[in-house]
């Protein structure tokens, strides 16, 4: 709930006296709506006025901001429930555990492998986020060199968990300015692990059993002027998690609630009883913000992040590509000429598949408004019309000097009316799935 | 400070629907399986009541089917010949209903008989004594040749007759009309939609105790997220009193994941997609507990293990004392 200019305005002392730089108040105020200005630069402003204007200005659920050597991951600044009301804003960020009383080379040869984990999918690169690094010895100097090992082979962002403000000091020198979060600022330990990161302009994670105890401690970390802060509910399972998570974001969004407004860090693994993978897609799809897990294998990681992609897509629009005539394997006049919808998933599960199959051929992807092949087909996004239509568009003639299209399984019933659409071409029917692709291509293309 | 959790009040709740019947009812079912009530979204036992768990199915084929994953035949092994054996290890794996789809054609490519079918049934029925669910191979004239007969063959046992579309909903809601069945009702991922054949199949007179929706599910990575969605407004909707929104709904992961490229394929595949077994019950655990927070009542899987791992999920979520 943004506050116009005048609203603003009508909060501010009125006086015109000039102290933070703008000639009027009123002028000060409209900067302020553009967020050109922030409010601390007027030194009059009323306690309540200034409660009043954060509360308007600030988004329920703060966004924490953890950078590495080399990109960074942003969590927090979610507006609804439920996805489909407008979207999910940030991807949950997804940290692998790593401990500092391991072996210095072996955490070397981790980090390296989990930093160069990639998956394509549907051309987006999905990724690891990071690395949550632990102070297991309790001390500062192997702490600080486990830090080092990571950083050496890893620019990713990291988060230190480090109970006492000594050991957040170690590991912070070791992050080459990079700006960590810190985890965790408890009952015991929250003034020194708030200097820490004040002075290292960190945020800072902050770790309570029961709500009430998490409120009362983010109060007094932003008294003591650490804004960025992230919660640690301690959550243990399936249940307990989707209770209180549910409860944080509501708190946030329904009540404004600014002491719990924070994104929330999740440990799914460290309950030994409990099948992280599946804790971890409830984290993901039930507002989870940072999840650190105890496990990296590859198989879990490619469908948590396929999972996140998913519940964190825009549902207002699909993801789509540009129609046109794709060339995959350098394909030439003779090579097969197959066609498809510009729907994400669809033209990427055959884009790969051609290439897969190691024979060069044209692609056609049909302006289908990002549907798939069925949905477009049902819709009128796909039939012979269409095809036809981009067909000639894209100038497929020049391009083959045979007349052979090869249409999607799935759609076998629309080659009885391309035929009438696209005269003097044979219209052959492909496998119903992408997977059969190449030993179509053997049995019907050979050369 | 104390800090209370914010509460929704809503009006509706969903509607329980029971299926099986056992000799006392006119069946022969060892148990009948009772699904939705909810008053609120997933699992919040805060605000609402969750008297049913989530049922978990597992899907069975009349015969041992061509396409499917190596990794299936491998969980299944010789029990894949038999449909009654077939249902036996369902039953030994912890499923609360078998859901049964008959194929197009037989072993031996000649198109699937009514007689056959019937025989079918006949000795699941025997085999096992869990509720059942007969789907037609999703050929709207085939449903019909095979599942008319299936419904009277099992007359009196409550059986779910799948799958009702809006193209040939009529011939399924008359036969369970006729033999005392429920059917389910699936619409492509649409509220409106799926409302719209509720209310069609409603006013052919199938009382709604009998009704269960199928919004329809994508595979994680292939449209999940649009089923996903679409199950979140139809339970809204339903506890904001719109009461053709108020069926249980069933969702088939075991079908959809099974027939995706990560779970169909071990070999050329990039190898961060990591093991392929791994991989593929991933693809359909993740898949299926996700829906559960979505608020699908019955999941229909295939893979014993998902099962397995999904079980877990859903015994912590209903039964708080369960839970750490
Ligand atoms: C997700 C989905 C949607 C999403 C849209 C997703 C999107 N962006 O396209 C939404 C919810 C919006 C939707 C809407 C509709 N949908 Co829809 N939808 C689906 C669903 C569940 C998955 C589709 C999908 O994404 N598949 C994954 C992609 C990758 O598959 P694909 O494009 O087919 O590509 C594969 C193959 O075809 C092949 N392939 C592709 N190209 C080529 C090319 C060649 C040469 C070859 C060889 C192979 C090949 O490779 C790919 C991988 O194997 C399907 C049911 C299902 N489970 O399949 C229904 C489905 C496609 N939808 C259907 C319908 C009817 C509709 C609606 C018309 C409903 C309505 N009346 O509103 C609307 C139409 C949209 C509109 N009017 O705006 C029906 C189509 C029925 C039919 N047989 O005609 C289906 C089959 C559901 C059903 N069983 O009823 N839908
Ligand atoms: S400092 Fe405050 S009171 Fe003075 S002009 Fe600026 S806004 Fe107005």
């Amino acid at each position: 709930m943004a506050l116009s200019g005048l609203e603003i305005y009508k909060l501010l002392p009125q006086t015109n006296c000039k102290d933070c730089n703008y000639p009027t108040c009123l002028a000060f105020a409209m900067k302020l709506a553009a967020k050109q200005a922030a409010l601390k630069d007027c030194p009059h402003v009323s306690e309540e006025a200034k409660i009043k204007l954060e509360a308007a200005s600030a988004p329920p659920i703060a966004l924490v901001t953890i950078q590495g050597g080399e990109g960074e991951v942003q969590v927090g600044n979610e507006t609804v429930l439920f996805r489909h009301e407008k979207t999910f804003f940030h991807r949950p960020g997804l940290f692998w555990r790593l401990r500092d009383n391991d072996d210095i080379d072996e955490l070397k040869r981790k980090a390296a492998e989990a930093d160069a984990y990639t998956v394509d999918y549907v051309g987006i690169d999905l990724h690891l986020d990071g690395f949550a690094v632990e102070a297991a010895s309790s001390d500062p100097a192997a702490f600080s060199a486990a830090v080092s090992a990571i950083s050496s082979v890893s620019k990713k962002p990291l988060i230190l968990l480090a109970p006492t403000a000594d050991l957040a000091k170690a590991g912070l020198e070791a992050t080459n300015g990079a700006r960590p979060l810190l985890y965790a600022a408890d009952q015991d330990n929250w003034e020194t692990m708030a200097d820490v990161a004040k002075q290292a302009g960190t945020p800072l994670a902050v770790r309570a059993d029961t709500l009430e105890a998490l409120a009362d401690l983010t109060q007094k970390l932003k008294q003591a002027g650490v804004e960025e802060l992230v919660l640690d509910p301690e959550v243990s399972g399936y249940l307990d998690s989707l209770e209180r998570l549910t409860t944080l974001r509501r708190l946030a969004l329904k009540k404004t609630f600014r002491p719990l407004g924070y994104p929330i860090i999740t440990f799914p693994g460290t309950n030994g009883e409990i099948d992280e993978t599946l804790l971890a897609a409830e984290h993901i799809a039930k507002y989870g913000g940072l999840i650190v897990l105890e496990e990296f294998n590859p198989a879990s990681l490619y469908a948590l992040l396929v999972l996140r992609q998913n519940i964190y897509t825009n549902p207002q629009k699909p993801i789509q590509v540009q129609p046109g005539v794709y060339e995959i394997n350098s394909p030439d006049k003779d090579s097969p000429l197959m066609v498809t919808t510009n729907f994400s998933i669809t033209y990427f599960s055959v884009a790969n598949e051609i290439e897969g199959s190691g024979r060069p051929g044209w692609l056609l992807v049909t302006d289908s408004e990002g549907m798939s092949v069925l949905t477009a087909w049902a819709a009128g996004k796909f039939d012979a019309e269409r095809v036809a239509k981009d067909a000639k568009a894209f100038n497929v003639e020049e391009k083959v000097s045979h007349h052979k299209v090869i249409i999607p399984g799935h759609v076998a019933v629309i080659s009885g009316e391309l035929e009438e659409e696209m005269p003097g071409w044979e219209i052959m029917v492909g496998p119903r799935e992408a997977v059969d692709i190449t030993s179509y291509l053997k049995a019907m293309w050979p050369n | 400070m104390t800090i209370e959790i914010p509460k929704e009040k809503w009006t509706g709740s969903v509607c329980e629907v029971t299926f099986g019947a056992t000799a006392d009812e006119g069946g022969t079912r060892s148990r009948t399986l009772t699904v939705g009530g909810e008053t609120a979204m997933p699992f919040l036992h805060f605000e609402g009541v969750t008297p049913n768990p989530p049922a978990l199915a597992l899907e069975i084929r009349d015969r041992k089917p061509d396409d499917w994953s190596p990794l299936l035949h491998q969980a299944w092994g010789e029990a894949m010949e038999d449909p009654g054996e077939w249902a036996k290890a369902a039953e030994t794996a912890g499923a609360d209903m078998i859901y049964l789809a008959l194929s197009l054609t037989t072993a031996d490519g000649e198109p699937n008989t009514p007689e056959n079918a019937r025989a079918v049934v006949r000795k699941v029925l025997q085999a096992s004594g869990l509720p059942l669910a007969v789907a037609g191979p999703g050929q709207a004239e085939v449903d019909n040749q095979l599942l008319v007969p299936v419904a009277e063959e099992a007359e009196g046992e409550r059986l779910l007759l799948g799958i009702c579309e809006d193209k040939n909903y009529r011939t399924i809601v008359a036969a369970a009309l006729a033999h005392n069945h429920l059917v389910q009702s699936k619409t492509p991922m649409d509220v409106n939609l799926s409302k719209q054949l509720v209310i069609l199949i409603h006013d052919m007179g199938l009382p709604l105790e009998r009704i269960i929706m199928d919004p329809t599910t994508g595979a994680l990575g292939y449209g999940f997220e649009y089923g996903y969605s679409v199950m979140e407004r139809l339970r809204l909707a339903a506890f904001q009193g719109d009461s053709m929104t108020q069926q249980p709904m069933l969702v088939n992961p075991g079908f959809e994941t099974w027939k995706v490229k990560e779970s169909k394929v071990g070999e050329g595949v990039p190898e961060n997609w990591g093991d392929w077994d791994r991989r593929a019950q991933e693809w359909e655990a993740i898949t299926a507990t996700t829906l559960i927070h979505s608020g699908a009542d019955i999941l229909v899987l295939r893979h014993p293990e998902s099962l397995h791992r999904v079980r877990t999920v859903v015994d912590a979520l209903v039964n708080p004392a369960a839970t750490a």
